[in-house]
């Protein structure tokens, strides 16, 4: 019963990974860079909805569209202001800005709120379940998380692969150039990931934060490291991917926390991911890409 | 008959390589026109730099009396001018259906109009109907080479651009490619197509210009052109 509780919260903090993922590998498959701002956006998207419900009072569900809103704009502001310029670029270029972007949220942050850790009040209002006989106790919050991040899996896999911004997606993913020659507008489909990505972001700071209710300005950078692993895991560019990387990454970082050890718990969910990319270098649903010289 | 297509003294860059040095031409409404020329004569340059994915260092391309050169890419097919790029690059997570429906992805003029363009392409070319739900991925060269052209012609062009479409075909299927291309110029498309096989090019083109080292060697009238000694010397093989 110990091992199922450990299981489900495991699989909890990974929904949670697997919605920060999606908007890695969606940015990563479309625009062809690593965002590596991405988790900062969760940092700032879990103080407007600290402000928003803790201090004036929304109502809680109104306070995570308010940050998802804040968070779209924010994402799609960051890919013109600072990414779209270097469209061009060699990536290397690209990705020092994105370091840059993530360090720049993160001074905002502590400027503006200091850097002293907020207690965040969960937006969750679903009390917790218990069963059989009070053996297994689960979390209003893990069941929200573990079911908004599956009903958001259903409506990103639907979205792209059966509507027709979502092909126009997929087509600039795989052939940005043969995309264009069809009529997409490639800036306008890069600026919706960056919206789509960042709205994820915000949902998943709402729950990351009512589950861990500690926030900070560095709250988003190691769960947005652990979800650029998941990602990568999973084979970053690929959705389902990201959703069974983040799972997967979740599970075994809270079973080695329960059975293992708690300190040495990052280090083997890194290690995991070495093992993977020594056996599978594109992860577990990536595609192998054939470069054309 | 009026001009369609004007390309004006372009030079395009690739780096610090000039490969289009001060190139001119022109495609008039309802021809076939091909532009010839060796691996690295800077055909494909041309047709990237008329289709907007390149950008030019000066000069001027219009397409029906609208200047194009400064448009980006996604804007220029709206006035329909569509390409078939060089080695097909359809899409190749998608099903055939999705790669003809992405080719429509600019028309805003119904289901009903786009539905008979469905049945246009696959009238033109059964073999895609046969395989609407496969993965373009999984087919074969010639298979895939329809289905840009197809996909191409999903946006109700004007005017389209070939470029090698006989790449990598087997004698046979070359000649059910350009078939084609005559069958969609023969319903009012106009066509510049680009092409390494001189000799089937010439063969359906009126007129034709031969491109040697970003420049254009000759002019002229395809047929005169195909029984020109030095043409059927350098690009025809007698």
């Amino acid at each position: 019963m110990q091992f199922l509780s450990y299981l489900i919260s495991g699989i909890s903090l990974g929904s949670v990974y697997a919605l920060i993922a999606l908007g890695y590998t969606m940015v990563y498959g479309i625009a062809k860079m690593l965002n590596f701002a991405h988790g900062d956006i969760i940092m700032i998207g879990s103080y407007v909805i600290f402000f928003a419900f803790g201090s004036f009072g929304w109502n809680p569900l109104v306070a995570v569209l308010f940050s998802m809103v804040i968070c779209t704009i924010l994402g799609v502001l960051i890919e013109r202001v600072a990414y779209r310029p270097l469209r061009e670029a060699p990536s290397l270029a690209v990705l020092i800005t994105a370091i840059g972007v993530s360090y720049l949220l993160q001074q905002v942050a502590q400027l503006l709120w200091t850097s002293n850790a907020k207690s965040f009040t969960s937006v969750v209002g679903l009390q917790k379940i218990t069963l059989f006989d009070g053996q297994l106790i689960i979390s209003g919050e893990t069941i929200v998380t573990i079911l908004v991040c599956i009903v958001i899996m259903v409506f990103l896999t639907l979205f792209v692969n059966h509507t027709v911004p979502g092909h126009a997606m997929l087509a600039v993913s795989e052939d940005r150039g043969a995309a264009q020659l069809m009529g997409v507008n490639v800036n306008a489909t890069i600026s919706l990931t960056f919206a789509i990505g960042s709205a994820l972001a915000a949902v998943a700071g709402a729950l990351l934060c009512s589950t861990y209710p500690s926030l900070s300005p560095t709250t988003g950078a190691m769960p947005g490291i652990k979800a650029f692993v998941a990602a990568v895991f999973g084979g970053i560019g690929s959705i389902p991917g990201a959703f069974i990387g983040g799972i997967l990454l979740g599970i075994i970082e809270n079973l080695s926390k329960a059975y293992i050890s708690t300190q040495l718990s990052d280090a083997i969910v890194f290690a995991v991911l070495i093992v993977v990319l020594l056996v599978k270098p594109t992860g577990l649903l990536g595609k192998k890409v054939n470069v054309k010289v | 008959m009026g001009e369609m297509l004007s390309v004006k003294n372009i030079n395009v860059f690739y780096g610090s390589i000039h490969a289009i040095r001060d190139v001119s031409f022109h495609v008039d409404d309802g021809e076939i026109v091909t532009l010839i020329g060796a691996n690295g004569a800077g055909k494909t340059t041309t047709m990237h730099a008329i289709s907007g994915l390149l950008k030019l260092q000066s000069g001027e391309i219009t397409y029906c009396g609208e200047i194009i050169s400064k448009m980006e890419a996604h804007k220029i097919i709206r006035l329909g001018l569509s390409q078939v790029p060089e080695g097909r690059r359809v899409f190749s997570g998608l099903t055939v259906q999705q790669n003809l429906m992405l080719g429509a992805y600019t028309r805003r003029d119904g289901k009903e109009a786009i539905q008979n363009d469905f049945d246009m392409v696959y009238e033109l070319l059964p073999r895609l109907k046969e395989r609407r739900g496969q993965l373009a991925g999984t087919l074969s060269g010639g298979e895939q080479q329809m289905l840009a052209i197809g996909r191409a012609l999903m946006c109700k062009p004007k005017m389209l651009l070939l470029d090698e479409p006989s790449m990598g075909l087997s004698p046979l299927l070359v000649k059910e490619i350009f078939k084609i291309i005559r069958d969609v110029n023969r319903n009012g498309v106009t066509v510049l197509l680009v092409e390494q096989n001189a000799k089937m090019a010439l063969e359906i083109a009126n007129r034709a210009y031969v491109l040697e080292t970003g420049t254009i060697k000759m002019e002229g009238d395809a047929h005169e052109l195909a029984n020109n000694i030095e043409v059927r010397k350098a690009y025809l093989g007698c």
